[in-house]
């Protein structure tokens, strides 16, 4: 009898599986391709894994797209993930970046060192762990989320086993993204304490009615939050791991970490502050908004004075962080909308880059150096196209998916009362300038000596356009496809814009509490 | 509603497209058929244009309608002769580098290409957005073209011009957008219409800072003189015909967009700040006269001559006076007139002087070279605004014009007129006359690849200089907007 009542009163959760099919199909991937692998024969290392990875991203895009929906979420694990446009078009991009992540690994370093099942199995989790974070709607299925994406990744980033750069760079993103993770967790325990609540919902309206929005316990709680999500996003002054980490790490890895859990994080910080904290947003906008200008101006600065492309690429993150953020801070639906936009013209513009320097340090004896790049206008113009579409939209110039970016942006700041953050955004652009053009001028415009501040002297090397003499600089179709995709996708949503701004303006659905536009 | 003007639009970069794809040695003369056909379809355009209808030849479309952002262009007097001009002057520049060899010819004329699309949609955009896109566009195929065929330090030239212009343009986006979304009302969508714009005028306070921003863009593209560090740079260094339509054309974007955007958006603050942009013209005709005079290299000598004869542009402007304003006008098509030939004039000069571009080097081409001397001189008397000249008429507008507002700035620039008497025919004289230089060789123009070039420029400006009525009349036809400006500012 006793029994009995237990098990009646213990409520299991009602799942929707339809809902969650995207997830099963990433998770069940990962453990497919884990095990496939156990086969050591040549044809399974390079074909089928390879082809499974692909099949479980694309299946979950297809199940993505199956479950599309405007409007308010619909709750997939009662009280615990839940999906709405924002989760659901954020997990589109994951997949791409995933999709593209399969070809730039397929013959690198980093795979034949580590294993291909491993390699990709570790990377289907990472993106598992992305569309939990996307979809929670819970502070406990949030910090799973984050942590299911970030153990991952701090191996891949060791996966080039034989290499010492490789591991540092694994165990400094190890410690680093541990003492984000328990910053955020410690947050997170704050706000619980605060309000009571660990779902966002019920936070959310908790805030202004039983619990003031000026309890202390909360306000720690927010800030220890924001410190803690502003690790994994690089953004400013949380920074200092990005640069080391990324140039460390493997390239197809260093893609893979610069957009995909750049978006991840933007998706929670997107959830956590326009949708749990929206109500208390007097008292994060300011603090927000002083990171984003410091992540605007940091990014933009330090990027100067790289001369390899990962770290430049890497400060540049922070910048294009920064003025994400910005449309954060806003805290409207237009904001809302804007950072959509522009995390899925982020992921074009930067696969777009990192595909030319990873089919670059394959071949060349400058590596991932600028110098890498030099002449590539007339050695290799299908290189070299991406990479110059790529960097006039990192910089803005008009005809570029990056333009309209900034475009929403700013229109939305404006639009929002915060004038003087699309100036800095502007500012920000100016500064960027400096280091994006410097890239375009190496491959066109050379020969010509590249002046770098800190980089020592060496003996000057011409080799014909930057090319080893053994490489084939056509031996590598899959890079060069990708890479030539992303680049005319900036360019097409720099004309056509519109298929973005309905994903964009759905993905404005789903939080609904926004002022509108 | 007509495609018209999008044919015009886009026919430069169709055949700068086709060009990527033609064998190396036909690149740009299919760039040039481009550019001919282009003139043609302007041509007719110009024999279309009914005078004093208003903006003609609409086309409006929605473009990105989430941003407000209309595909809308027109034609007016105010813009009619400037893409006019723009058509005209890609020819000769088309041409001249045909006849030359360049490295990588298709790509050079690819970016020609796109680069005459983006200063055409500036002229032709009707929406403040659009504009922006074409006015920050135009930066990316200069920056290659200088950046590639340029001279010896290409690169850092090429940097700086586009750093300082592109820096000017980015406020101007800004403002661009905080513009159409401050004068949104409440509810309403937002549009960058200049008609939309100019039904919902700013507060004074909103329009001061916007046109700092605006100011600054224009200013730093014309260029004035405290914003103009890049030129002599990018003068120095960038390939002729380059320079040619970048100081022909290019320049004329900026004090286009005084004329267009900022009198009639910005009415307020056009009066509040008259007197600082009278001063920085002012400033500038005298500068840019002195240091043409004082310049050994031809291309300077032009380089701050252009920057004085903006200056007088930008006075008829800020004189905010119809007859000023119909002067600029005159006077911006005018000064791509007579820029452009002269820069053809160089290169012909260098060919005969060992490829040298110094005064010092020259001297006494005239020897051998009378139809060279003559269509020199013809040019560089247009130039320096002789009686009998489009040119004088529209220096005389412009100062009737300010003598009318502001006589004390009108008084000081008169000086500026008879400045460019002084470096004009120093210019003349230290090449065409003095003693031969020892590195001269004394040739006349050879009759297909360099008179059939030039000839048809100096024709018109011949042409115009006995009729100016011809372009004054489809300007007039702008004057009730002009005329509006002062009245309906100074009224608030």
């Amino acid at each position: 009898m006793n029994t009995l009542n237990v098990i009646a009163a213990v409520k299991a959760p009602v799942i929707d599986y339809k809902g969650i099919s995207p997830l099963f199909a990433i998770a069940g991937g990962a453990v497919i391709v884990l095990l496939a692998a156990l086969f050591r024969g040549r044809f399974v290392q390079r074909a089928l894994v390879p082809f499974l990875t692909v099949a479980a991203l694309g299946a979950a895009i297809g199940l993505t797209i199956w479950n599309w929906h405007t409007g308010d979420s619909r709750p997939i694990v009662e009280g615990a993930l839940a999906i709405d446009p924002l989760a659901l078009g954020l997990s589109l991009l994951f997949y791409i970046t995933g999709l593209a992540t399969v070809a730039f690994a397929w013959r690198s370093v980093a795979l034949r060192e580590s294993g291909s099942g491993e390699f990709y199995a570790l990377m289907l989790g990472s993106i598992a762990g992305m569309t939990m974070l996307a979809s929670a709607e819970n502070l406990v299925t949030l910090f799973v989320g984050i942590e299911l994406l970030s153990i991952p990744l701090y191996v891949l980033c060791a996966s080039e086993v034989k290499r010492e750069t490789s591991l540092e760079s694994g165990l400094k993103y190890l410690v680093i993204g541990s003492v984000g993770s328990a910053t955020l967790l410690y947050g997170l325990a704050f706000i619980y304490g605060a309000t009571g609540h660990t779902g966002f919902g019920q936070i959310a309206s908790a805030l202004g009615n039983s619990v003031s929005i000026t309890d202390p316990l909360l306000l720690t709680g927010i800030a220890l939050a924001v410190a803690g999500l502003a690790f994994k996003a690089s953004v400013a002054p949380f920074h200092a791991w990005t640069p080391d980490v990324y140039e460390g790490a493997p390239t197809p890895v260093t893609a893979f970490m610069a957009v995909a859990t750049k978006t991840a994080a933007f998706a929670i910080i997107l959830r956590l502050f326009d949708e749990a904290l929206v109500s208390a947003q007097l008292q994060w906008a300011p603090a927000l908004a002083a990171l984003a200008v410091i992540t605007i101006l940091v990014g933009n600065v330090g990027a100067i004075a790289q001369s390899s492309l990962k770290r430049m690429l890497a400060w540049s993150g922070v910048a294009q962080a920064g003025y994400m953020l910005a449309g954060v801070v806003v805290g409207t639906q237009l904001g809302l909308q804007a950072t959509a936009f522009y995390l899925a013209v982020y992921l074009f513009m930067n696969m777009a880059a990192f595909g030319v320097v990873i089919a670059r340090e394959r071949v060349s004896e400058h590596g991932d150096g600028l110098k890498a790049l030099e002449g590539l206008g007339s050695a290799s113009p299908l290189l070299a196209w991406p990479m110059t579409i790529a960097m006039l939209s990192l910089a803005g110039f008009p005809v570029t998916a990056g333009f309209i970016g900034k475009f929403y942006l700013i229109s939305a700041t404006v639009g929002g009362d915060w004038a003087w953050l699309g100036v800095i955004i502007v500012v920000g652009s100016m500064i960027s300038l400096v280091y994006y053009l410097r890239v375009i001028a190496v491959m066109w415009m050379s020969p010509f000596k590249i002046e770098l501040p800190g980089l020592p002297r060496r003996r000057e090397v011409h080799p014909v356009a930057g090319w080893s003499p053994e490489a084939d600089p056509r031996a590598q179709p899959e890079v060069i496809l990708v890479t030539l995709l992303m680049a005319a996708a900036t360019i097409f949503f720099g004309i056509v814009p519109s298929p973005l701004f309905h994903l964009a303006h759905d993905v404005g659905t789903s939080i609904s509490a926004l002022v509108g536009s | 509603m007509t495609v018209y003007l999008s044919i015009i639009l886009f026919l430069p970069t169709i055949f700068g497209a086709l060009a990527l794809f033609a064998p190396r040695r036909l690149a740009l003369w299919t760039l040039v058929a481009g550019t001919v056909l282009t003139l043609a379809y302007s041509i007719v355009m110009l024999a279309r244009f009914k005078t004093g209808v208003g903006m003609q030849f609409i086309t409006d479309d929605n473009w990105i309608s989430e941003l407000g952002i209309r595909y809308s262009l027109g034609v007016d007097g105010l813009n009619l002769f400037l893409i006019v001009l723009t058509s005209l002057l890609w020819v000769p520049a088309t041409v001249a580098a045909a006849l030359r060899d360049w490295d990588r010819p298709r790509l050079f004329a690819f970016f020609m290409g796109i680069a005459q699309t983006a200063v055409l949609g500036a002229f032709m955009s009707q929406d403040l957005a659009l504009f922006v896109v074409f006015f920050d566009l135009m930066l990316v195929p200069f920056y290659f073209l200088v950046g590639m065929w340029g001279g010896e330090d290409r690169v850092y030239a090429t940097t700086k011009l586009v750093i300082y212009t592109l820096v000017g343009s980015l406020l101007m986006l800004a403002a661009a957008v905080a513009l159409g979304v401050m004068s949104t009302p409440a509810g309403g969508h937002i549009s960058f219409s200049f008609a939309t714009l100019a039904q919902h005028p700013l507060s004074g306070g909103s329009q001061y800072w916007l046109f700092i921003l605006f100011a600054f863009a224009f200013l730093v593209k014309a260029p004035a003189f405290p914003l103009h560090g890049w030129m002599p740079d990018a003068y120095r260094q960038a390939p002729l015909p380059v320079i040619l339509v970048f100081s022909a054309v290019v320049s004329k974007v900026g004090v286009y967009g005084f004329l267009r955007i900022v009198l009639p958006l910005l009415p307020q603050a056009s009066v509040h700040f008259q007197e600082l942009m009278l001063a920085i013209a002012v400033v500038s005709i005298l500068y840019g006269s002195v240091l043409a005079f004082s310049q050994d290299e031809a291309r300077l000598v032009l380089g701050y001559s252009s920057i004085a004869q903006l200056g007088f542009i930008l006075l008829g402007i800020f004189s905010l006076d119809p007859k000023g304003g119909q002067g600029a006008v005159l006077q911006m098509v005018n000064h791509g007139l007579v820029v452009a030939p002269l820069f053809l004039i160089i290169g012909y000069l260098a060919i005969r002087a060992q490829g040298r571009e110094s005064l010092d080097w020259m001297g006494g081409m005239a020897f051998r070279a009378p139809v060279l001397a003559t269509v020199f001189l013809i040019v560089a008397l247009a130039t320096l605004a002789m009686p009998g000249s489009a040119n004088f008429v529209g220096e005389l507008y412009i100062l009737f014009g300010t003598f009318q507002s502001k006589i004390v700035y009108g008084l000081v620039a008169s000086v500026g007129v008879v400045l460019a008497a002084v470096y004009m025919i120093r210019f003349y004289q230290r090449a065409m006359h003095n003693p031969v230089g020892a590195h001269v060789e004394s040739r006349d123009l050879a009759l297909g690849p360099e008179l059939g070039v030039i000839a048809p420029l100096v024709l018109v400006i011949l042409a115009l200089g006995v009729y100016p009525n011809f372009l004054l009349h489809r300007i007039n036809a702008f004057a009730p907007t002009t005329k509006n400006i002062p009245q309906v500012a100074l009224k608030r």
